[in-house]
């Protein structure tokens, strides 16, 4: 197939079709639910009450929950180290989340993976990755049991800026396009690998356009913070892999708000361009475009925000309530019977 | 066929032990460079294609990143594959796949999840492949909690480990040698057939010393043992490990005991070697106190594989060199 390389392009009537009102209000839910998170979180962490590394989604909501909006029951993603934005879309407890995050027995990993290796499995998410790049080769294995077994799922494999110079990046691109296998590569392009502008370790304007290269579709997501974007390009996407074209590598551009992790001393941004992204924040955008559309009202919005901060707090109480795991369970669960 | 057997050389039965497993189960799969038409690097899928077609023999671009990740996230989903890694020095370009995913995705999920996946590497020096081609890297893996490693040393027991590793649920290193992929010996027809993973083997009893091996180093030893117990009397009990990882350290310590004298044999390099792991194991157990000589370990040599015949030949302990190695343990009684 010839590669086209388009830039997204707005259809907002088409959306309002095929989204319900109820399914725009999770969305909404989902970002609120994604921002209350890690705020509280974050808060945690100045506390001193979170034991390890975590890396926050605040800023970045819409690029995930606009693609996650566009998959179905059965669909799997992976994730990476920044990956509560994509946890929390795919619908996790949020209860065992935050357990997991202060290490819990009651934790959806028991307390052993934290941040960077929540994994849900039940729900189609195969998992965080501490490994910049590593869940590329999983998703792809992924898309081959999808395609192997015939059943019509597909998979999005989610990484960062940061991941597109790894060997792996070229590799799995290219053994998804000659296998066609039913995988959508996207990069949340937050503009930074940790302190490295992401323009000054590549040679091109945007990675999408390495698209060319693997024979297949590439798309720039050029607001990566209007959800509506995200997933009107998403829903194309998928249904173009869903019957069985082969791969697609999508870019949005977004930006995160806070640091690279807990410990970053953010010396290599301004704080200029830090406001300058507050404003396009992803969750005013879409509150904006529900209430200029008769879709929600301010006061059913502001009820899902309170009742998002409920639940961060029902999950912080869950938590904390939760015993640590006991010494022996660190030498269970390493090998499967 | 219950108790039928054949004559086999260590390929064929390697042909055997996945051709059963996937008429077995339709989730297996044979992954890797040139496994298809070419049949193997080594010749160890020759005719599956033809039976399995190329889905389930599937010919992959020289990607090994892509290749085991690609393995590790289908055995995740519920697949079964076997990754033909073909030498085993390229699994070097698999490593994060291996040990940063592979090995410790169950334990990160809290118990969640599984990954059934079989590496195939074709280990060792003795075909004149030099320093890139040539080592037996075991010892990375068996210091990884997670992984499983599998080393056998006859055909029959290729086959048996082979379909254990393929039914297992975790991920599994195999050691082949390429040395010895014509090797012959009695193989089981008997469809199943499968060992344990994890139980050492008893290849030859004896009462005077204890020699500890495995893979490509069993038959030598084996060989020693018998021209030992004709020239000079000594009975030397072989311990064939056949599993590293996990360890039968009982069978081991068992011998030990009953011989009070033990020498380690294994083709990787001294330092670091998986061997070491098993003197210290030794060292520490109560079978030290019925040792009547020190632990001695003989392994190839601490340089890369040269090229040269002679060379490459003498940096891996030989017949001679186990049975001078023997002989001096004995003589300290």
């Amino acid at each position: 197939m010839a590669s086209k390389s388009k830039e997204s392009t707005k259809t907002t009537d088409t959306i309002k079709q095929a989204l319900s009102k109820d399914e725009l209000l999770t969305m909404h839910r989902q970002m609120l639910d994604i921002r209350n998170f890690d705020n509280k979180v974050n808060e945690l962490v100045k506390r001193g009450k979170v034991p390890g590394m975590t890396h926050f989604s605040v800023g970045e909501e819409a690029a995930s929950v606009g693609a996650i909006a566009a998959i179905g029951e059965g669909d799997l993603i992976t994730s990476n180290h920044r990956g509560h934005g994509q946890t929390i879309a795919m619908g996790i407890d949020l209860n065992e989340m935050m357990a997991e995050i202060l290490g819990r027995a009651t934790g959806t990993c028991k307390g052993k993976g934290g941040s960077m290796h929540i994994a849900d499995l039940d729900k189609g998410n195969l998992g965080a990755n501490g490994i910049v790049g590593g869940g590329m080769g999983m998703a792809i294995g992924a898309a081959l049991t999808q395609q192997m077994k015939k059943n019509g799922k597909i998979v999005i494999c989610f990484f960062g800026d940061g991941a597109v110079n790894e060997g792996t990046f070229h590799e799995t691109l290219n053994l998804a396009s000659i296998w066609k296998l039913p995988v959508i590569f996207y990069s949340i392009n937050n503009m930074y690998g940790i302190s490295t502008p992401i323009k000054s370790v590549i040679n091109i304007d945007y990675n999408y356009r390495r698209a060319a290269s693997y024979g297949i579709p590439g798309y720039l997501i050029e607001d990566g913070n209007n959800v509506m974007d995200v997933y009107d390009r998403f829903r194309d996407v998928v249904a173009y892999v869903r019957e069985g074209n082969g791969p697609v590598l999508v870019e949005s551009l977004t930006y995160r708000w806070y640091g690279h992790s807990t410990s970053d001393p953010g010396k290599y941004r301004t704080k200029e361009e830090i406001d300058a992204w507050k404003k396009k924040d992803p969750i005013l955008k879409f509150s904006k475009y529900l209430i200029d559309n008769k879709i929600a009202t301010q006061k059913e919005l502001d009820d899902l925000d309170k009742a998002s901060k409920e639940a961060v707090e029902e999950a912080v109480q869950f938590a904390f309530s939760s015993p640590e795991p006991s010494l022996e369970s660190a030498f269970e669960d390493i090998f499967a019977p | 066929m219950e108790n039928e057997t054949k004559l086999m050389s260590v390929r064929d039965a390697v042909i055997m032990a996945m051709s059963e497993e996937m008429r077995r189960d339709e989730n297996v799969f044979l992954m890797g460079e040139d496994v298809g038409i070419f049949g193997g690097d080594f010749g160890t899928s020759v005719g599956m294609l033809e039976e399995f077609g190329k889905e389930r023999v599937r010919d992959t671009p020289i990607s090994e990143n892509a290749i085991s990740g690609c393995a590790i996230g289908a055995a995740m989903t519920g697949m079964r594959p076997i990754v033909d890694v073909t030498f085993m020095d390229f699994i070097v370009y698999m490593m994060d796949n291996i040990v940063n995913q592979a090995a410790k995705t169950r334990y990160m999920f809290g118990g969640k999840g599984q990954i059934p996946v079989v590496f195939r590497c074709a280990a060792g020096s003795g075909v004149g492949s030099a320093a890139q081609h040539s080592q037996s890297l075991e010892a990375w893996f068996t210091h990884i909690p997670g992984l499983k490693v599998v080393a056998p040393g006859t055909p029959a027991d290729v086959k048996g480990l082979l379909k254990a590793a393929i039914r297992d649920n975790n991920p599994v290193i195999f050691l082949e040698y390429k040395a010895q992929y014509n090797m012959k010996g009695e193989v089981p027809l008997d469809p199943d057939f499968v060992l344990p993973l994890g139980k050492a083997e008893i290849k030859r009893e004896g009462n005077d010393v204890t020699v500890v091996t495995y893979g490509r180093m069993l038959e030598r030893v084996l060989k020693a043992a018998d021209e030992l117990a004709e020239s000079d009397g000594v009975h030397v009990e072989v311990v064939d490990l056949r599993t590293l990882a996990p360890l039968d350290k009982e069978t081991v310590l068992e011998s030990v005991k009953k011989t009070g004298r033990v020498l380690l044999v294994n083709d990787a390099h001294k330092t670091g070697g998986f061997i070491g792991e098993v003197a210290a194991m030794i060292a520490e157990s109560d079978a030290f106190d019925y040792l009547d000589s020190p632990i001695l370990r003989l392994a190839a040599d601490d340089i890369p594989t040269p090229y040269n015949h002679l060379l490459e030949t003498a940096m891996v302990p030989s017949v001679e060199r186990i049975k001078k190695y023997i002989l001096k343990l004995v003589n300290k009684r």
